[in-house]
């Protein structure tokens, strides 16, 4: 196929997925300002959101001081905000014309209604009213797109492309939102297990999806590390990096055949890490530094897909 | 002298009290449908084609905006012995234009003839780069957009050829999948010709006129992009016909053959189905400043690396200029007698034409030579004083740049408008491809003017576009005998 088609749907997907972790952060930083004493200030609560997006510095440039109005209009609305959920699906949307040819035209129609619901949030003051509907909506037409690829698009490269976008993106989401809040919450917290900690870790966990999972795995208290090992090694958790992983290196092995690729590579030795990893020594050389590393090696092989399949010049 | 007032034809309307023939099973249905439910039809149709996406950007808009081509939900029916006949003559045209196309490129034994003027060569439309160069099946114009308007129950006229990269055809496909969807219970009343199968028509003939020698042809289509205004066209195109639909940057030339980027390396393609004007086709050779097109290409395309389609330098035969001519190209390429009028037309480089114009401007519709989707034109009845004083200081300036042809009556077809039914005039545009062969598919774009009175029916002018059913079967008896009405006959009925 075009490589060019290829970047495109491979964008499409990956800011589809975007907007729904950014919608997914900004739900569940929600409901933690609903859990009196949850943070000592209104700032302490609403900037972990702004770390996992990655764009502080562009945040104090622009709006200088931390509340929760300016915060969720930033992540949900900001059209200079690149990573927000508006420029998000605004681009998924743009890269989906672009190629509109090479998806299904139900593929097509989904992100075309998806751009034109959106309009009925526009100008709605979220941190008001509605953010909650509003994250359900993204949260609900993200599963949309993916059941509609899933469901209707012809099993080749494309589809392929589409697939790779999302778990990239996953990846790399899902290890930000873990480090952000581990870092916040482990150092120096001996006495780990009182109620706040409890919304906390619930609440990272209801961010991924993760919340019934763990308890119906471990059907006990939540402890931190095992918050960890449920995102980072389970395989059967849909948002953890070694599911990702699971879909990313076949995919990749597909689309390169028997060429010899540096893509193929990476994705094997990060999947690798994560299929025979233990948590133990994963915690013993420091987590923080194991998911820096990680979201690193992710955007190398980003990097690595772009100039192996989608670079046009 | 006074302005004799117009009457219309009606597509089916006889008068007040009947209908025509063809029109009598539908007037039947139709009287009985509230308009509050046509109108429910009408938005339901927005919604889809919204949601489809089925939209246009308009150039010199500032607000960007994606616009919908109003869609009228009656539409436009034709008789199989009415399109048997308007089908027959745009075969003839675009076979002699061909023919023409072939010629002016080669010998120029028109030219020699004394029956197109040797000026033609010097027609910025004219492409030197062309002339020796032998293109498959000596086709040029692939795909051609022949424009009709009727006056009376027994006169087409052709209005223009459109030969460059005419565009619409997806309406005409998306307008039938439509009306299918709305009213399913007209489909099984009337046996209605289909046109489903043009996609594939296209891509049998853009596939019989790759370079001698190529086996299974790659066929992809060439857009300027997602910001096109006619890009849904493209993209609604390229997915029917299932090739790839590429942008200059997704093409490369090397060793006299054309490349696209593909993720598995580079693959070769045998025809480019383009829709870009030759000057952005190629920076190295015509527009440098280009970003759409492909370096190198016009050298590949002339040492029969690549077929385009359609051809370059096709823009001379569509030209108003030449228009003039294509009846007696007809008669000398085929000779035969052409089927299809033309537009009486006045040629402002003429002095006697020139003087006729300036004196009945407010009777005469005047166009650019040049000039396209009813930008720069002057409808006389319809001008203020004060723009009728304008468009002549700008004929004055330059003759030789306009045409001037008589007010048409355009004939008008019911549609729905916010007051009810009402007349509104149309034209007809349907798509005549050759390649292995000419033919048509019975169906048209149908475009109407959506405001009272107005006879300008482009999209970049608001106008929208109906559904046209060709019925096969239906009996509608046409006169024998074809009223012909030529200039000078028509110079005295208008003063």
């Amino acid at each position: 196929m075009l490589s060019r088609t290829a970047d495109h749907l491979y964008w499409m997907a990956r800011f589809i997925e975007r907007a729904e972790n950014m919608a997914r952060v900004l739900d569940v930083t929600y409901n933690m300002s609903l859990v009196p004493n949850a943070a000592e200030s209104e700032a302490a609560l609403w900037l972990p959101a702004l770390e996992i997006s990655g764009n502080v510095e562009a945040y104090e440039r622009e709006y200088k001081e931390y509340t929760a109005a300016k915060v969720i209009h930033y992540l949900a609305m900001d059209a200079n905000n690149p990573s927000s959920i508006y420029s998000a699906l605004r681009s998924a949307r743009e890269n989906a014309r672009a190629v509109r040819v090479a998806m299904t035209s139900e593929t097509w129609e989904n992100i075309n209604a998806l751009w034109l619901e959106f309009g009925q949030f526009n100008g709605q003051d979220l941190a008001q009213s509605g953010l909650r509907e509003f994250c359900d909506w993204v949260k609900a037409r993200s599963h949309l797109f993916r059941g509609v690829c899933f469901g209707t698009m012809l099993r080749d490269d494309a589809f392929s492309f589409v697939r790779l976008g999302t778990f990239i993106e996953r990846a790399d989401n899902t290890a930000r939102l873990l480090d952000v809040k581990y870092h916040l919450l482990l150092p120096a917290q001996e006495e780990i297990g009182g109620a706040v900690d409890y919304y906390e870790w619930s609440a990272v966990l209801r961010s991924v999806s993760a919340f019934q999972a763990y308890q119906k795995i471990f059907s006990d208290t939540i402890e931190p590390w095992r918050v960890a090992e449920l995102l980072v090694l389970r395989r059967d958790m849909p948002r953890s990096l070694h599911a990702c992983f699971d879909e990313i290196t076949p995919i990749l092995e597909q689309l390169a055949g028997s060429r010899h690729s540096e893509c193929k590579r990476l994705a094997g030795e990060l999947h690798s890490r994560l299929r025979f990893g233990k948590m133990k020594e994963i915690f013993q050389n420091g987590l923080h530094e194991f998911l820096t590393d990680f979201i690193e090696s992710n955007n190398k092989l980003g990097a690595e897909v772009h100039k192996t399949f989608l670079s046009i010049s | 002298m006074q302005k004799s007032p117009l009457s219309f034809f009606d597509e089916m309307q006889l008068d007040e009290a009947s209908v025509r023939d063809i029109y009598a099973a539908y007037n039947h249905w139709l009287k009985d449908v509230p308009h509050a439910q046509l109108h429910s039809k009408r938005q339901e149709a927005e919604l889809l084609f919204r949601r489809v996406g089925i939209t246009f950007n308009v150039y010199g808009d500032s607000d960007g905006a994606e616009r919908l081509i109003p869609f009228d939900v009656i539409p436009r029916l034709i008789s199989a012995q009415e399109w048997a006949k308007l089908s027959a003559g745009a075969i003839q045209r675009v076979r002699a234009l061909n023919m023409f196309l072939h010629d002016i490129y080669h010998k120029q034994e028109i030219i020699q003839a004394g029956i197109v003027p040797a000026s033609i060569l010097s027609n910025s439309q004219y492409r030197p780069e062309m002339f020796g160069v032998d293109v498959p099946n000596q086709v040029y114009a692939h795909i051609a957009g022949i424009d009709l308007v009727r006056t009376s129950e027994s006169q087409f006229y052709v209005l223009e050829d459109n030969l460059r990269t005419p565009s619409g055809v997806s309406y005409m496909l998306e307008d039938r999948k439509m009306m299918m969807r709305l009213f399913p219970e007209l489909f099984r009343r009337y046996s209605i010709a289909p046109v489903e199968h043009y996609p594939q028509v296209l891509l049998n003939n853009l596939r019989a006129v790759a370079q001698p020698g190529v086996q299974d042809p790659t066929v992809v289509l060439l857009s300027p992009g997602a910001y096109n205004s006619a890009y849904f066209e493209h993209a609604f195109i390229a997915q029917q016909m299932g090739i790839e639909l590429v942008e200059g940057q997704d093409l490369f030339v090397r060793n006299n053959a054309v490349y696209m980027r593909t993720t598995q390396g580079p693959q070769r393609v045998d025809v480019i189905y383009r829709r870009i004007d030759d000057d952005y086709l190629d920076p190295l050779a015509f527009n440098p400043d280009s970003m759409l097109g492909v370096p190198g290409l016009l050298s590949v395309y002339r040492n029969g690396g690549v077929t385009l389609a359609n051809a370059v330098g096709t823009g001379v035969a569509d030209d108003k200029a030449t228009y003039i001519h294509v009846p007696a190209m007809i008669q000398f390429y085929l000779d035969e007698t052409p089927l299809l009028e033309n537009v009486p037309t006045f040629e402002l480089s003429k002095e006697d034409d020139l003087k006729y114009t300036l004196a009945h401007l407010s009777e005469l519709v005047v166009k650019e030579v040049q000039g396209s989707g009813g930008y720069g034109m002057l409808v006389g009845p319809a001008a203020s004083k004060q723009e009728l004083d304008d468009f002549k200081l700008r004929i004055i300036a330059n003759p030789a740049n306009y045409i001037a042809q008589p007010t048409l009556a355009l004939s008008t077809c019911p549609t729905l408008v916010e007051q009810g039914i009402a007349p509104r005039h149309v034209d007809l545009r349907p798509f005549v491809l050759s390649g292995k062969t000419v033919t048509l598919v019975p169906g048209a774009l149908c475009r109407v003017a959506m405001k009272e009175g107005s006879l300008v029916v482009n999209s970049s002018q608001g106008g929208g576009t109906k559904d046209t059913w060709v019925l096969e079967g239906a009996s509608a008896d046409l006169p024998e005998h074809v009223v012909t009405l030529n200039k000078s006959e028509l110079e005295e009925s208008v003063c």
